[in-house]
């Protein structure tokens, strides 16, 4: 993969994901239609739209997680990093060290907090060479994520046993350590309680500039107020992607107007 | 007025729907506790008849000390079952050898690997090798496998414990991968939706998060298995050359406790110590399946606490 690190390294563009003629087909669904998108580099955008308008479906085509399942069929192009990461010989072990995911429902593994922040890391690099290196490692991650005070007396705890904020901040801080680019984040609030959202969204801001981050919502509110820019979806089609203010104040497309304003969704 | 006479009339009416309802509840409780009535006329039938032998002829020492099984000599009579147990073990230790790799393999593939009509009709096949009788899987011993091992190793006699054994292990696996895949499909899909989107490939994902967390199921899933291996008979008796030894190597003829049982049982006379010895190596058998499930079942029930 030394073609993604050069990509990396001379590309010094401001886009960090771009999609071409994106089409997908869950069977014979199709669930994209045409998606031109590019996603800046260190800024937060946010994917909003009504259910099923394919919000999420894109989201999951910037690390080919879609793929998992054997009936969806891709096309179009989808750079990331200057890279194209439908091209046959790219390897989704890379692609995925780039890109990081959270996901709507907390989904730590039914292992320790400890385990948890290495598992990635371990799976691209290998083990540590030692103990120390490894709690430094675990150590920075959950200082990152403002998760280190209330952990770190039970690193060797299961991490299932976590409160769910706790836990969604446990799957942004396992991302951590092997370096990503690109966080996706499909909706990780929703399974939250408001207190919990604010802490998350605040660490989310936080994150910003360090990490390009995608994130999908349906809470508009928080659309609003944690993320740069804004990209509005409706039927498979993106509709509209400016500034989140600008989209939010001056919509173009009467569609946007009536979603921001809760006619519809 | 007439309206609430006949409201009030139904309150209390009891018609054909509340008999049947009645009905039904009391024949769910009779088949509900009926297990429970089984297992334990069965322990008091066995009980019973091997308890005049615990008590009278059995000395502890000889039984599970001596390698000794004479029921039929005439002025030595010796009721030493140590062959018997190790001649099971032996043959039940090289099932699990041929039967855990298959059926892990088999669970991993159907359960993480194969998709859509493939796994369907896999899972079906599975199900089709259980089926089975025991007496063909036997037949297969006595004759197929039989010859095999005896051209293949150059030995004189193929019936033993590598061929008990094999016959043992290939029977024991269906039912030990059925429980093994429940145990696979009992992982959430979102540890695998997690471990895959931070780039693990599909054996990390499956060794490092889908195993451990299947573990306790795994592990019933061999313990089932070992209790099949003990409690089997037929293919046994057929394929292990039915010879009281202590194998010293799988080329050896053993005589399994089930075995033993089914052979002589017919040929003594009820009551006498022969009898009840037999009855004696029921009760060890059912003692032992019934704490390698309990133990089984206990392994399964540890993950839901946590």
């Amino acid at each position: 993969m030394v073609g993604l690190d050069e990509a990396r390294h001379s590309l010094k563009a401001d886009i960090a994901v771009r999609t071409e003629k994106l089409n997908l087909w869950y069977g014979t669904f199709q669930a994209l239609f045409d998606v031109d998108f590019s996603v800046k580099r260190g800024i937060v955008t946010s994917l909003i739209g009504p259910s099923g308008c394919g919000k999420s479906t894109l989201l999951r085509c910037v690390n080919r997680i879609n793929e998992r399942f054997g009936y969806v069929r891709t096309e179009g192009k989808v750079d990331v990093l200057g890279h194209d990461i439908y091209a046959p010989q790219v390897d989704l072990t890379q692609v995925r060290s780039r890109v990081g995911m959270v996901f709507q429902r907390p989904n730590p593994l039914p292992v320790s907090v400890r385990k948890n922040i290495l598992f990635a890391y371990q799976l691209h690099h290998g083990k540590q060479s030692s103990k120390a290196e490894a709690d430094t490692i675990v150590e920075k991650a959950l200082r990152d994520v403002l998760l280190w005070d209330d952990v770190k007396d039970r690193l060797d705890r299961l991490a299932t046993g976590l409160s769910l904020e706790q836990q969604q901040k446990l799957c942004i801080a396992r991302l951590l350590p092997v370096k990503p680019e690109v966080l996706l984040m499909d909706e990780p609030c929703s399974a939250l309680d408001p207190k919990a959202t604010e802490t998350v969204e605040e660490l989310i801001w936080n994150l910003r500039g360090d990490y390009t981050i995608l994130i999908v919502t349906h809470n508009m509110a928080q659309a609003r107020r944690a993320s740069d820019e804004c990209a509005f979806m409706l039927m498979g089609e993106m509709m509209e992607h400016r500034r989140t203010e600008d989209l939010f104040l001056t919509p173009t497309h009467q569609k946007t107007a009536d979603y921001i304003e809760g006619r519809y969704g | 007025m007439s309206d609430t006479v006949i409201q009030e009339g139904r309150l209390d009416r009891r018609d054909v729907s509340w008999f049947v309802d009645k009905t039904v509840q009391v024949l769910m409780f009779v088949g509900g506790i009926s297990a429970v009535i089984f297992i334990v006329g069965i322990f008091v039938f066995v009980g019973k008849e091997g308890f005049s032998f615990l008590f009278e002829g059995f000395s502890f020492t000889e039984f599970f000390g001596s390698i000794n099984w004479r029921p039929t000599s005439e002025n030595n009579q010796t009721f030493g079952a140590l062959a018997l147990i190790v001649g099971t073990a032996s043959v039940t230790g090289m099932a699990m050898l041929v039967a855990i790799p298959f059926s892990l393999g088999a669970a991993i593939y159907i359960g993480e690997f194969a998709t859509g009509k493939t796994r369907e009709s896999l899972k079906i096949l599975v199900e089709l090798l259980a089926a089975i009788p025991s007496v063909v899987w036997g037949f297969i011993g006595l004759t197929i496998m039989n010859g095999i091992i005896i051209d293949l190793f150059d030995i004189p006699i193929g019936l033993n414990v590598l061929n008990a054994g094999i016959i043992l292990g290939l029977m024991a696996a269906p039912i030990m991968t059925t429980i093994a895949e429940d145990a696979l499909k009992a992982v959430p899909d979102k540890y695998r939706e997690a471990a895959e989107a931070m780039g693990a490939t599909k054996w990390q994902m499956i060794r490092q998060v889908v195993l451990p967390a299947a573990k306790n199921g795994l592990v019933s899933a061999v313990l089932l298995g070992i209790g099949r291996g003990f409690g089997e008979t037929m293919a046994v008796l057929m394929a292990s050359g039915h010879s009281i030894n202590i194998p010293g190597s799988p080329f050896d003829s053993v005589r399994a406790l089930t075995a033993t049982i089914a052979a002589e049982l017919g040929e003594t006379a009820v009551g006498s110590d022969h009898y009840g010895a037999l009855f004696t190596l029921g009760i060890f058998l059912f003692i032992i399946t019934f704490l390698i499930n309990l133990t089984a079942d206990l392994v399964v029930k540890g993950i839901r606490k946590k």
